[in-house]
């Protein structure tokens, strides 16, 4: 089974985000950059089915020059090979957009599965993995728990706030898998060296057959109109417990008419 | 007026709060036409008139439940291109999520996620980055898809007489590729749901053990509350992966939030910051959690949680 995975390299965690003031899109200058945490579960995820059952794992991005560095990431965990989509004329593509973008670029590999995290820690929509199912006519498998492969379908337990749902559907398919269906490996040295040697292919616009006016800002389908940095907090009462901590607090709910 | 659709969700017909959220905040906007999929119909047709439904489009095709979300937006689709209303409203839940974004790709046009309000010209503001940045986002292509997340909007009656439109969806073969073959729900107790909750209880490092989480059920049930955990927590095995709160896990923004023995990473504050009221008890007084609360205790949770559970009971 071929296996596409699609990692976003985002913000830090531990960093402070912020939107550039220019052109009011994500600030990925200043901050480092890491992969999207919950696309390494999916790169494992990628790995592991590969080695029960065969085939190729291709690791395929969007974005600036520095997202090569999460590339590599995934190639030295043990992906095969890796597809960069670049272009400045991506920059300030929207969910409209990049699922267009990452469409037509994933028409140029040949697979029959598609993994990737359930969203991304930077933008947080959740919504690509369904709207590249739908640009593909591929089925939808998306909030993944667990996956099993058999020979031409793919079952999940798809996450719910309840408990789960059991879905099967016939490759090809978007599978979006959840933090801790697996434990992603760490790169080890050799890893990391063979890396280096992986084939890694860079693709413009033009050789994904993207329209141009179909991403980047004038593709987008919306708007950041203004933003601004949430007002501080007035600060709290801050009580220490002396033996009636529980109380006082109490007490505070019933004044703010909780209890 | 325009119509402003909006998507009912519901369980078995019963639909959730966040539906009537979205018929109040569809009235300021428009003229609200509520979308019914799935079975139940009669169960949700009353509430759907009490909170001002105008219109309600009803696709009860037996057919519909058994499949992922891809024939919902099929029928959403179907109804944006023979009604061509001013905008969509879907609650900002992972299955309306996503059917904001097949529907994006089927109609060609914007979709805005997480929305915590609505304004004139369909304006919707978020909360991004953990809280830390409000932005004014809008549709520039085709309808405007908005998501909008529970508890963003005060619910309020407006009794009306809906006229109902059946709506017989053709679904492509395509859209039925995903199949549900069983729904199965885990331990769920009388709790409500942590998104869609008023109130969330979470617990995080300082409980030192799961077991103790029976400390924050007791204080969440007292209170008719969800229980939240942290990070620490849920990776720990004390309490299950679902009830995580943070920038991996759920985002809430519920009336009151209490933060039990949770430091408060940033990991933490990115899924509870919105929240309108916050509680915090921790022993340590340096804790970044005191920087978001309206009130604090530092102390022994140990010795305040019970304390406080207790005086509930007693103030009921």
């Amino acid at each position: 089974m071929n296996i596409v995975v699609c990692v976003k390299q985002v913000p830090d965690t531990w960093a402070e985000k912020r939107l550039s003031a220019d052109d009011k899109t994500v600030d990925r200058e200043g901050v480092d950059g890491v992969m999207n945490e919950l696309d390494e579960y999916a790169v494992e995820e990628a790995l592991r089915i590969k080695e029960a059952s065969g085939g190729e794992v291709t690791v395929l991005t969007m974005g600036p020059d520095k997202s090569v560095e999460t590339i590599r990431k995934a190639l030295s965990m043990g992906a095969d090979k890796a597809v960069h989509l670049v272009d400045a004329g991506l920059h300030g593509s929207d969910a409209l957009a990049t699922s267009y973008a990452m469409a037509k670029a994933l028409g140029t590999i040949e697979h029959d599965l598609v993994i990737m995290g359930v969203e991304s820690t930077d933008a947080r929509m959740s919504v690509l993995p369904a709207m590249l199912a739908e640009r593909l006519g591929a089925s939808q498998l998306t909030f993944a728990r667990k996956v099993e492969v058999g020979s031409g379908t793919v079952k999940i337990e798809r996450q719910t706030d309840t408990g789960y749902d059991v879905v099967e559907a016939a490759t090809p398919a978007v599978v979006s898998v959840v933090e801790k269906i697996n434990e992603p490996r760490y790169p080890s040295f050799k890893g990391i060296m063979a890396a280096k040697k992986k084939p890694l292919t860079t693709l413009s616009l033009g050789d994904a057959g993207i329209e141009a006016d179909k991403v980047g800002f004038a593709g987008s389908g919306t708007e950041v109109a203004e933003f601004s940095p949430r007002p501080p907090k007035q600060a709290g009462q801050i009580v220490k417990d002396e033996g009636d901590g529980g109380v006082k607090l109490a007490e505070f709910l019933a004044s703010q008419k909780f209890v | 007026m325009a119509e402003v659709l909006v998507l009912v969700e519901h369980v078995d017909g019963a639909p959730k709060k966040v539906t009537f959220e979205l018929l109040t905040l569809a009235r300021s906007l428009g003229e609200p036409a509520a979308v019914f999929i799935g079975n139940g119909f009669d169960n949700a047709k009353d509430k759907l008139a009490e909170y001002g439904a105008a219109k309600i489009y009803v696709a009860g095709d037996g057919d519909l439940d058994g499949y992922l979300v891809a024939p919902k937006a099929e029928v959403l689709a179907q109804i944006v291109s023979s009604s061509s209303p001013a905008a969509v409203l879907i609650p900002s839940s992972p299955e309306g999520k996503e059917i904001a974004g097949r529907l994006a790709v089927k109609i060609d046009s914007g979709v805005v996620t997480d929305a915590v309000g609505v304004e004139d010209g369909f304006v919707a503001k978020q909360s991004i980055f953990g809280g830390a940045i409000n932005v004014a986002a809008k549709v520039t292509k085709g309808t405007p898809i908005i998501t909008v997340r529970p508890n963003s909007t005060a619910p309020e009656p407006s009794p009306a007489q809906p006229t109902e439109e059946q709506v017989t969806a053709s679904i492509s073969d395509a859209a039925k590729s995903a199949k549900v073959l069983d729904r199965v729900t885990e331990k769920k107790g009388g709790r409500p749901e942590l998104t869609e909750a008023a109130i969330v209880v979470s617990g995080g490092r300082g409980l030192g053990d799961g077991s103790n989480f029976s400390l924050i059920e007791k204080l969440a049930d007292t209170l008719g509350a969800a229980v939240g955990a942290s990070r620490a927590a849920t990776d720990a095995g004390w309490y299950p992966h679902t009830n995580q709160v943070g920038q991996t896990g759920k985002t809430v923004s519920p009336q009151l939030y209490m933060a039990v023995g949770i430091s408060g990473a940033i990991q933490h504050r990115a899924g509870m910051q919105t929240s309108k009221t916050i509680i915090a008890i921790n022993k340590d007084p340096e804790a970044p959690i005191f920087e978001l609360v309206d009130f604090g205790v530092v102390g022994d949770l140990f010795n305040v949680v019970p304390q406080l559970t207790e005086e509930i009971e007693k103030r009921k």
